[in-house]
């Protein structure tokens, strides 16, 4: 069973033997699946044009200075998105390239950098997307340590006589105290 | 009029100066004399509050007197203005909604000095603390930003008017409700710095200022909301958060604000993560006092950011300064933070309190890196980037679904560690409900698989469902367990369930509301928007919806001249109402405005719920006939009842518990009475 070795695999005391070593190609046969599934959500989408405007229309910002993503730009009199639009139209309709990038590269030599509405994925940009999945996985990483190393902290001193159940013995006393309390 | 706001406001510098001063040196001495000096100290404090309470009034009165010999009157008021936006004026501009700010610090810190017998030395350090940073804001209205200054040359004849845009119901209300929660972050920040310098022993201070921290949660949360509602209802783009650097501003300290109200309850409950709480509540005040900087000094270009000014240097000085101060106590008391208890178990409530609170923080920083890249961008690169929308939705988004499988699973966690056997236990009902929610979505046509953003909704769907889910499976447990012993009905057994921990359950109750406000959020990718020239008789199909052009009409009125257009709404061949989408031109302003009409339904299926919104985006050049802009946005009438259901369960996580109050009745002590056992 997979399931079971995944789950028998978080155990430290399992961690040798070959029984650890499936648990380890099973974690990462999972992983492996689940890079390919956020592939494929990351990347999915139709390529026709009709989706292409809306892919392109939504990677740009209205220059009218509302702020607002180009196609949900709908300011009264905004003269800036209506010819935007028609741009991004006639881009598409040329069908002179299947590249969206040159498309958008376009934009930016008529409107300056700024007409994209996120950072590119190149040069200093990345560091835009990769700073808060790298804090995400640091601030994981620090409380799994946390949590680990308080885990490990020895008791604080007891007067003599007192005895604190452990283990076993204090999962029965939990088990006994939320069966007779029920929540 | 004018001399006495500025007198006022000089006054109230000189006493809160005082406060200040004799405050911080009777803390520092032991004696008869240094007891007196406090005293006086404090009635210093609350005479400051008379002061900017006299100037606020007499700014309002200027404004309803018309006297537009004061420039901030001239800029933000008109003749015809209406008595609503009259009251309004006195937060409508930058000197203003700092005169606003300083009253309602006082305000707050009026109260607190009253209630100061709770625990002197205590209380004697926060308003200590409260008198700084009033200072500080009395600084820059004495000699930055003053709201009484005068206007240079003839008086004019009239004001230039209010910004359209602000004149709006809405807007009475918004400010004030985001400002009492920026500005009452400074008590809880107070007690905590406080109660750091002073080594203050024990958490009675988060029992002190728990109240004060809902309250104030309670008070930013309705302030986003209602800005973000008015987005929705005026602004006329169809959305109601555009990820804008101010509409960020105000969601940063609410993340942190959120993490601290949770991760206080492990100090109460565990004397655990006293750093941490610390460092929250600091940066939670630090953020607030951000977000006021990034509205006033135009380092970031934004359409709610006031006009720019110099203020912006005072910010960052003050910002500075506190952050040093902060970072200076928490290092050298550090040994008076040390944890009591220790985690035991990844699986546990303590963990979930842990992860839901560094996965608030990534969302914050997440914000706070966007809201600031473009000017790390240009220091760098030399150019600006634009870092919008797409940005937050595909980095925020992923992380707040974790956030929001945590909330759903954290409720069902034990203290300590959590078994299997109770994990199966409790979590097979909800998982079970919430995979056939996710079911149910791809039956009625949704499909994950053809687009990330209807992937995303069918996870929100699931884990609000699982939220949902998981609250009432809490009372229904409970309840039962009090009706089996008790012999009372199901429902009056979960009532006794919540008086026995209102703070718990009231929580949940919250956590609710968030689940509802994201099945507002969900319905986004399902939007539709359909634009048409109408004559008379014409008509737009969208969704079940029929739009029939009836007519075209106009009006006037001293303030502004306004047109529209009538527009009968049919459903299944029958008409269910009028629309009258409107376009303004305001007088004294000269400015345009439209105004969108909203009539808000949700059906009873929770996956049609329909929402007609209409603009009037004003007429063809050539053919003389307006044009009307249709949405159709599902569900986003949720996200305001999910509003409505988390102020409601904050407002009920504040009542005392049952064995609390009975307590306090019979118990002649001082102390303040423990709102129960926490969650």
């Amino acid at each position: 069973m997979k399931t079971s070795n995944l789950l028998t695999s978080c155990h430290p005391e399992r961690s040798e033997g070959p029984a650890f070593r499936d648990g380890r190609n099973s974690q990462r046969r999972w992983l492996q699946a689940a890079i390919l599934a956020l592939a494929v959500i990351v990347f999915m989408g139709a390529g026709d044009d009709s989706a292409r405007f809306k892919d392109l229309g939504h990677r740009m910002i209205c220059t009218c200075g509302c702020g607002q993503v180009l196609l949900e730009c709908n300011h009264v009199g905004c003269q800036s998105s209506t010819k935007m639009r028609d741009e991004l139209l006639a881009a598409l309709d040329k069908g002179t390239t299947n590249n969206d990038d040159l498309i958008l590269q376009g934009f930016v030599q008529e409107y300056g950098p700024t007409v994209i509405a996120a950072p590119t994925a190149v040069g200093f940009d990345r560091v835009a997307w990769i700073m808060p999945f790298l804090v995400l996985a640091l601030g994981i990483a620090f409380a799994v340590h946390i949590v680990r190393s308080w885990k490990n902290r020895p008791e604080p001193a007891l007067a003599d006589g007192i005895v604190i159940p452990r283990g076993s013995e204090l999962d029965e006393f939990r088990r006994k105290a939320r069966k007779e309390t029920d929540l | 009029m004018s001399q006495i706001g500025s007198f006022a406001l000089l006054l109230a510098l000189g006493l809160s100066a005082y406060s200040f001063v004799a405050g911080f040196l009777s803390l520092f001495t032991r004696s008869a004399a240094s007891a007196r000096l406090g005293e006086t100290a404090r009635r210093a404090g609350i005479a400051t509050f008379a002061a900017v309470l006299l100037a606020g009034i007499v700014l309002v009165l200027a404004a309803f007197n018309d006297d537009f010999s004061i420039a901030y009157i001239f800029h933000h008021s008109n003749r015809d203005l209406p008595a609503a936006y009259k009251f309004a004026v006195l937060w409508s501009g930058q000197e203003g909604s700092l005169l606003f700010w300083s009253l309602l610090l006082a305000g707050y810190g009026f109260v607190l000095r009253l209630r100061y017998k709770t625990d002197q030395r205590l209380f004697a350090y926060a308003s200590v603390i409260i008198a700084s940073v009033q200072v500080f804001f009395l600084l820059i209205l004495n000699f930055a930003a003053h709201p009484f200054a005068i206007m240079e040359g003839a008086l004019p004849a009239d004001g230039t008017g209010l910004n359209p845009l602000l004149q709006y119901p809405e807007m009475v209300i918004h400010p004030p409700m985001l400002y009492l929660g920026y500005v009452g972050f400074t008590v809880p920040f107070a007690f905590a710095l406080g109660a750091l310098i002073m080594k203050y022993p024990g958490e009675k201070w988060i029992h002190i200022t728990r109240r004060w921290t809902m309250v104030t949660w309670c008070f930013l949360t309705i302030g986003v909301f209602l800005g973000a509602h008015w987005a929705y209802a005026v602004l006329g783009w169809g959305g109601y958060w555009g990820w804008d650097p101010v509409e960020n501003a105000s969601l940063m300290p609410w993340l942190t604000g959120t993490a601290f109200l949770h991760s206080v309850i492990m100090q109460e409950k565990r004397g655990m993560l006293k750093v941490w709480n610390m460092a929250l509540i600091f940066a939670t005040f630090l953020l607030s006092m951000l977000g006021t900087f990034l509205t006033r000094s135009g380092v970031i270009s934004s359409v709610h950011a006031f006009a720019q000014s110099s203020i912006g240097t005072w910010f960052l000085v003050f910002i500075g300064l506190t952050l040093a101060v902060c970072s200076f106590f928490l290092v050298a008391n550090r040994d008076h933070l040390k944890s009591e208890h220790k985690l035991e178990s990844l699986v546990s409530r303590e963990s979930s309190f842990l992860f839901n609170n560094l996965l608030l923080l990534v969302v914050c920083f997440t914000i706070l890196w966007g809201t600031f890249f473009p000017i790390l961008s240009e220091f760098v690169q030399g150019h600006k980037v634009t870092v919008g929308p797409p940005f937050f939705n595909r980095v925020a988004i992923p992380v707040a679904l974790l956030l929001l499988l945590l909330t759903a699973v954290g409720p069902l966690l034990a203290w300590r560690k959590t078994s299997i056997e109770s994990l199966k236990r409790n979590f097979l009902f909800p998982a079970i409900g919430s995979l056939a929610v996710g079911g149910m979505m791809i039956l009625f046509g949704v499909r994950p698989w053809e687009d990330p953003s209807y992937f995303y909704a069918t996870v929100a769907a699931i884990l609000s469902a699982l939220v949902i889910f998981t609250v009432v499976s809490e009372f229904l447990r409970g309840g039962r367990v009090i009706a089996g012993k008790s012999g009372q009905n199901l429902f009056a057994a979960m009532i006794h369930l919540y008086h026995r921990n209102t703070r718990r359950y009231g929580g949940y109750i919250v956590h609710f509301g968030v689940a509802l406000v994201i099945i507002g959020i969900l319905g986004t990718p399902f939007n539709k928007e359909v634009e048409k020239e109408m004559g008379f008789g014409d008509k737009i199909n969208i969704g079940p919806y029929t739009l029939v052009c009836q007519s075209y009409t106009q009006d006037d009125n001293p303030n502004y001249g306004n047109e529209w257009a009538i527009i009968n709404v049919f459903r299944g061949g029958k008409l269910i109402t009028t629309m009258y989408p409107e376009r303004r031109f305001y007088k004294a302003s000269g400015q345009p405005q439209t105004l969108p009409r909203i009539y808000p339904s949700f059906r009873e299926d929770l996956f049609l719920v329909t929402d007609v919104y209409l603009v009037y985006e004003g007429k063809n050049e050539t053919t003389g006939r307006p044009i009307i802009k249709a949405h159709l946005n599902p569900l986003v009438p949720w996200i305001w009842i999910g509003l409505i259901v988390m102020v409601f369960g904050t407002i009920t996580a504040l009542v005392p518990n049952e064995a609390a109050v009975r307590v306090a009745a019979t118990t002649p002590v001082r102390e303040p009475a423990q709102v129960g056992a926490g969650d």
